[in-house]
């Protein structure tokens, strides 16, 4: 495989009109329908819709006018993330034929950017899920190991970056849904903090904890599209007015010796030994660079999953109300309209999204509310206390993404509860609302992974997780960069 | 057990989802077992915490965002309603609801 393009790359082959962007295009399309019948990884196409982007770039190319950022660029867009006129169906039955008749703020602000939207990615159902197994279009295959999972929810946008069937994609991150893919495919993956990008146009699942982040090729690449897609959006009202740094501007200034946190929550039993000995290898990378590394306690960390499962599926049973039939997706008709409801939501739902509803709708009912929500949304309370506390005795937070390297497909469908558990280091962040991203941290035999047990061809990839402040994101970027420029990926 | 196979019912119905007779023993043992895991939130003494309900500050919600209350040209019902399941333009169709 040759190396993968990066945005730099793809703007100044342009320029240099070395390629144009409609044969940029075709390659990319020839890519897919090479990779794409085993990967499993898009599920619908816009040809037309990235065709007419691409005359755009090359006339601007013509012309000889200036470029903008991500000009002819290739992304990739998750399916739960509206796309005008493209089919997004949440890798769901319920939403099989819906075609938005918007695009999300982050898809059109890619665009304007001058990137060409290649097609939709496939995804667990409404971004339920950490093995995208449970997407209703099949699950999507690891690009380094065909018997494994990408990670999910966001396994159709990672897999295609990683497969270089697209130079980065949009995923979304609820509770380790971009973080996670990212570990498991071995690329950088980054969610920004609640409220840095618009939802607009994400269709929702759980909205006090939704976000839309960047994969790439490379740290660069992740900071170019997320300065692109950052910023207030008056369609979403808990967009910030925050300022939006120039990130590709910070990745080149210096470090200045900072202080990062190491929570002792985060390397207790459940995790790999294989995936532990990376993990300390990249945080020895840290030390080189010079920065200080302090131990750290977060002590309501092993609350996290609990905390999550509760306010995730409460607010999933709200959010998911509207698909009733009536006024897009399935319907399947009765002679009663109670019935119809019914039985539309019993036929259009896998049984993931179905589990959650009914777990929501119980932590919300009368008798149950104050035992379940209002303790969730307490505990909550204090897993934000313990970030809040950790940063101001630190400037970042090291942990490893996942307690374990990626898993085989099958290998946990049967028991949510052990799935669930794959989000343990990733949820604490999304509840706290800070920015966080997994940047690749060494690989790993898989016959180290198994224990003596050689299966799977190829190596695993292991992901290191760093969190920042809320509107750290500078600052995360910088640290992933250096990481990067210092051959994290190898250790 | 945390969760009966009535409160399943009972929640089901809330939630206007039908399941069929082993999804209905399926979830409530899966859920049961979740149920159980989440109960070790009680370890916990949370009397004088506030819930937190959404993580913005103050300065960052829509108090301090709100926009003016304008009348915007909205003009989508057509699309709309191209895509709706059973449409009668500028109506969606339902099955009968008020019986004479």
């Amino acid at each position: 495989m040759t190396a993968n393009w990066t945005i730099d790359g793809v703007r100044e082959a342009l320029a240099a009109k070395k390629i144009s962007a409609r044969e940029l295009l075709a390659d990319f399309y020839k890519r897919i329908e090479a990779r794409n019948p085993e990967l499993n990884a898009f599920l619908t196409l816009a040809p037309e819709r990235a065709r007419r982007q691409a005359e755009r770039i090359d006339a601007l190319v013509a012309a000889g006018g200036p470029l903008p950022p991500l000009a002819g660029v290739p992304v990739a867009v998750k399916d739960v993330i509206s796309t005008r006129g493209t089919k997004t169906t949440c890798g769901s039955k319920i939403l099989e034929n819906y075609v938005p008749p918007y695009d999300a703020t982050a898809v059109e602000r890619l665009e304007a950017a001058g990137a060409m939207i290649l097609g939709k990615t496939n995804c667990d159902e409404f971004a339920m899920g950490s093995s995208n197994e449970n997407s209703a279009y099949g699950p999507v295959k690891n690009p380094h190991a065909s018997d494994r999972v990408p990670g999910g929810s966001s396994g159709g946008s990672a897999a295609a970056v990683t497969a270089g069937l697209a130079v980065a994609a949009l995923g979304t991150d609820t509770g380790g849904s971009i973080r996670q893919p990212g570990s498991f495919c071995g690329i950088p993956a980054m969610m920004g903090s609640y409220g840095r990008v618009s939802r607009y146009g994400l269709i929702a699942f759980a909205s006090s904890l939704d976000r839309i982040g960047p994969f790439g090729n490379n740290v660069r690449d992740v900071a170019a599209i997320l300065r692109t897609i950052a910023g207030r959006d008056p369609n979403d009202s808990t967009s910030t007015t925050a300022a939006v740094p120039d990130y590709c501007a910070e990745l080149a200034k210096p470090l200045k010796r900072p202080r990062l946190g190491i929570p002792e929550e985060y390397f207790g039993e459940g995790m790999a030994a294989s995936v532990r000995k990376k993990i300390e290898a990249g945080i020895a990378v840290f030390k080189k660079l010079g920065c200080e590394l302090v131990e750290i306690r977060m002590p309501h960390t092993d609350y996290a999953i609990a905390v999550y499962y509760v306010i995730a599926t409460a607010e999933a049973s709200s959010n998911l109300a509207r698909y009733d039939g009536v006024r897009y997706g399935l319907r399947v008709q009765d002679d009663s309209l109670l019935a119809m409801y019914r039985r539309t939501r019993g036929a259009g739902f896998g049984p993931e999204v179905k589990r959650r509803i009914v777990l929501g709708t119980y932590v919300l009912s009368a008798g149950y509310y104050d035992a379940y929500y209002l303790k969730g949304q307490k505990v909550r309370a204090l897993i934000a206390q313990d970030f809040r506390d950790a940063f101001t005795k630190v400037d970042a937070i090291l942990t490893p993404t996942s307690p374990v390297p990626p898993f085989r497909l099958g290998e946990r469908t049967s028991d949510p509860l052990q799935m669930y558990l794959a989000d343990i280091y990733t949820v604490t962040g999304s509840l706290a609302g800070v920015p966080g991203i997994s940047v690749p941290c060494g690989k790993i035999d898989s016959e180290d992974a198994e224990m003596g047990k050689t299966v799977a061809m190829g190596k695993l990839p292991v992901g290191l997780q760093i969190f920042g402040p809320p509107f750290g994101e500078a600052r995360v970027l910088q640290l992933a960069h250096a990481f990067e420029q210092a051959g994290g990926a190898d250790v | 057990m945390k969760i009966s196979r009535e409160d399943v019912l009972r929640v089901a119905e809330l939630a206007y989802l039908d399941l069929t007779e082993p999804e209905l023993e399926t979830y409530r043992a899966q859920i049961d077992e979740i149920l159980e895991y989440i109960g070790k939130l009680n370890e916990l003494d949370t009397a004088r915490v506030e819930p937190m309900a959404q993580v913005l500050s103050e300065d960052q919600t829509a108090d301090a965002t709100l926009r003016e209350d304008l009348v915007i040209p909205c003009a989508v019902a057509e699309d709309v309603l191209r895509h709706a399941p059973d449409p009668e333009p500028p109506y969606f169709r339902v099955p009968k609801v008020i019986e004479r």
